[in-house]
């Protein structure tokens, strides 16, 4: 089959490799109709996470048709189709059975590896380097998705794919992002980054009521996205400090919820831009934490900063003080897909929020390399790529 | 062969032997003290009190002081305690470990063990691996057993390879389930198949046990032990499906993430080359 590895940065290639296996009684095998690229994979692409080794198979948003089942698995039949969650879940162990299903404790083979970098392992992850598990990944042909009969949700016919693809992870995680941001009726959210993920956290964060959600980011095709779908006020970033206008813009009391979805490979101009980047290129620090800093400085005294925006290192110079001192609360994680599928299922078949407006680029599988490249460099108003198999 | 092995692990020896001669030395040089000098009963009484501990702690090598304060300095074979939580009842974890059959099946290091009915399950015979396709046998027999609480077992006098080990099944708080936590000791003979047998615990042979007592819960909680063993890959190519091969594989999955921490390094990791070169795509 074709799939597409990771040789190193910058470098992926469609490789025809063998077809995947049944490997344990609870695998199954799809057939992928539809992959998308994840801005996390941009970071494997930029050779910013560990553990990746040449010939690694990317991927961990794809759906398609279930055609290999193995003995343990009964839920699930040939045809069936089916959208796959990104994180593995075995459902059985404490963290599945209290909805934490990024962290089951059972679904990563390396969880030794993870363990010693991270203290405790979270679960696996399709197509995301060897620290969690080293799967390989659904931009291929076919995909074994381990524990079928937990993480597959079916699909009936009738949405098209780029409706439903993204209940694999960016829906999700823009949503438990705004979830995680503690929402009340009447606050004001900001959200900085407006990618798939920054765009699926406006949508969702206007289902908890706020007064006002303002987007952060410097493309112009992403703002006026936000504009359009996400009703949110914007600000472009160059030139101006994002902290000082959100003041201005809120009265002076900043935003109460600040989401950042941009994370660990963040952009800034200016001395503290070069200050980052120059520790990360001798790997003193892996992160880049513009985006969490501003968060910090900007959120209201009392405030909840929520990361969706994915970190894998370590990050320098965080403002601890000034988190500590205005009070505020973070949370973050790996999105537990799993706990959202059926809500948000319900939430486009009702037709409140359809996802598949992020989508600016389909392309065929065999396309990758120039996918990657396009959406890394937001080619040609980029957000979101969709690649087709067939 | 009566040795150390045949006591609870609680009262082996925690004094190393060079420590253990100092201490019967200084005891007796003390008591010679006493007889010879005969000091007044201000200093013989203490003396003397001290004396006879150091020649209890050192011709049997157990320090209460150690002890108190978690000290073990004796020299001992390959020695690890983990404890992991499974959500799982004790009685059911308790009945799967109970057959020490089901061991080899999250047990790295052991190839098989057959339990001898006759003797209601207590006695049993062990196989080890061994580097270079070899192995290790033993005769073990369980020494203590307490229903869905604890089990010990030992290695019979006279094995090769002496063993010690222990499971304890606790209550894990709020519902969480069970904590297991075990114990074990192996005394490897001398001589290369002792030396065999220590390599495959390698150097940290706690991180052994802790690997194995994982298969043991993702056995237990979820009924198989997840692998990427025989996925595709781009390097597919590379690497056939034998066990040397495959442990060869997990090698460079180890080394690879090694040297890529804390990021992978551009342009990619390559296996053993440690001086990377800079290479244009």
């Amino acid at each position: 089959m074709k799939a597409v590895c990771w040789n190193g940065r910058n470098n992926v290639t469609v490789e025809d490799v063998p077809d995947p296996k049944l490997i344990n009684p609870r695998d199954a095998i799809v057939r992928v109709t539809s992959t998308a690229i994840c801005g996390s994979d941009l970071h494997l692409y930029d050779g910013y996470v560990p553990s990746m080794m040449k010939g690694d198979i990317l991927g961990h948003e794809f759906m398609g048709e279930v055609v290999e089942v193995g003995s343990g698995v009964k839920n699930l039949n040939v045809g069936d189709r089916v959208i796959v969650p990104f994180p593995i879940a075995c459902g059985n162990c404490y963290f599945c059975k209290n909805g934490l299903w990024a962290l089951c404790d059972n679904s990563n083979p390396n969880a030794h590896l993870a363990e010693t970098m991270y203290g405790h392992s979270p679960a696996g992850i399709f197509g995301y380097s060897h620290l969690t598990g080293g799967y390989a990944g659904g931009q291929a042909e076919y995909v074994r998705v381990p524990f079928a009969d937990v993480g597959p949700f079916k699909i009936e016919n009738g949405f098209r794919d780029e409706q439903v693809l993204f209940l694999t992870d960016v829906f999700p995680t823009g949503y438990m992002a705004a979830e995680n941001g503690n929402i009340q009726p009447g606050d004001v959210v900001a959200v900085w980054g407006c990618g798939p993920v920054g765009q699926l956290a406006i949508q969702s964060a206007w289902t908890f009521n706020p007064s006002r959600v303002i987007a952060i980011d410097r493309y112009p095709e992403r703002l006026a996205m936000a504009e359009k779908y996400g009703r949110a006020e914007t600000i472009n970033y160059e030139g101006v400090d994002v902290v000082e206008t959100l003041k201005q813009m809120t009265g002076g009391m900043g935003p109460d919820v600040c989401i950042d979805a941009v994370g660990m490979e963040a952009h800034k101009h200016g001395l503290e831009g070069y200050y980052d980047r120059a520790k990360q290129a001798v790997r003193i620090e892996t992160d880049r934490p513009y985006v969490l800093r501003e968060c910090i400085q900007a959120c209201r005294k009392g405030g909840t900063i929520s990361l969706a925006g994915v970190y894998g290192g370590f990050v320098d110079t965080i403002p601890m003080g000034a988190a500590f001192n205005k009070g505020l609360t973070l949370k973050m994680g790996q999105t537990h897909v799993h706990r959202y599928l059926q809500p948000l299922f319900a939430m486009i078949e009702s037709g409140q929020i359809d996802p598949s407006f992020i989508v600016t680029h389909i392309f065929p599988l065999e396309d990758a390399p120039d996918a990657y490249e396009i959406f890394k460099h937001k080619v040609d108003g980029c957000v979101k790529v969709v690649m087709k198999p067939d | 062969m009566e040795t150390k092995m045949n006591r609870p692990i609680t009262h082996r020896p925690n004094v190393g032997s060079a420590e253990r001669g100092i201490s019967l030395a200084a005891g007796l040089a003390m008591f010679s003290y006493i007889l010879t000098r005969r000091p007044d009963a201000k200093i013989s009484i203490p003396l003397g009190l001290e004396a006879g501990y150091m020649i209890y702690r050192g011709a049997t090598g157990n320090c209460v002081f150690y002890r108190m304060l978690e000290i073990n300095r004796a020299e001992h074979g390959i020695y690890a305690k983990r404890s992991v939580t499974i959500s799982l009842p004790r009685e059911q974890l308790y009945r799967i470990w109970r057959n020490f059959e089901n061991l080899p099946r999250f047990m790295n290091h052991l190839q098989r063990v057959d339990v001898d009915e006759a003797t209601g399950g207590t006695r049993s015979h062990w196989v080890s691996r061994a580097p270079l396709g070899r192995e290790v046998q033993w005769e073990a027999e369980m020494t203590e057993e307490r229903e869905n609480e604890f089990i010990a077992w030992r290695s019979l006098p006279g094995s090769t390879v002496q063993s010690l080990g222990s499971v304890r099944f606790e209550d894990a708080p709020a519902g969480r389930g069970t904590i297991v936590t075990v114990e074990m000791e192996y005394n490897p003979p001398a001589g290369s198949m002792g030396a065999a047998f220590a390599k495959l615990f390698g150097e940290e042979p706690s991180q052994q046990l802790r690997d194995d007592l994982r298969h043991f819960k993702q056995m237990m909680e979820t009924g198989e032990v997840p692998s990427v063993e025989g996925q595709p890959s781009g390097r597919s190519k590379e690497f056939g499906r034998s066990i040397p091969e495959r442990q060869r594989q997990e090698d460079l999955v180890e080394e690879a993430s090694a040297e890529s921490f804390p990021a992978s390094d551009p342009p990619a990791w390559i296996s053993g080359r440690k001086n990377r070169k800079r290479v244009t795509s």
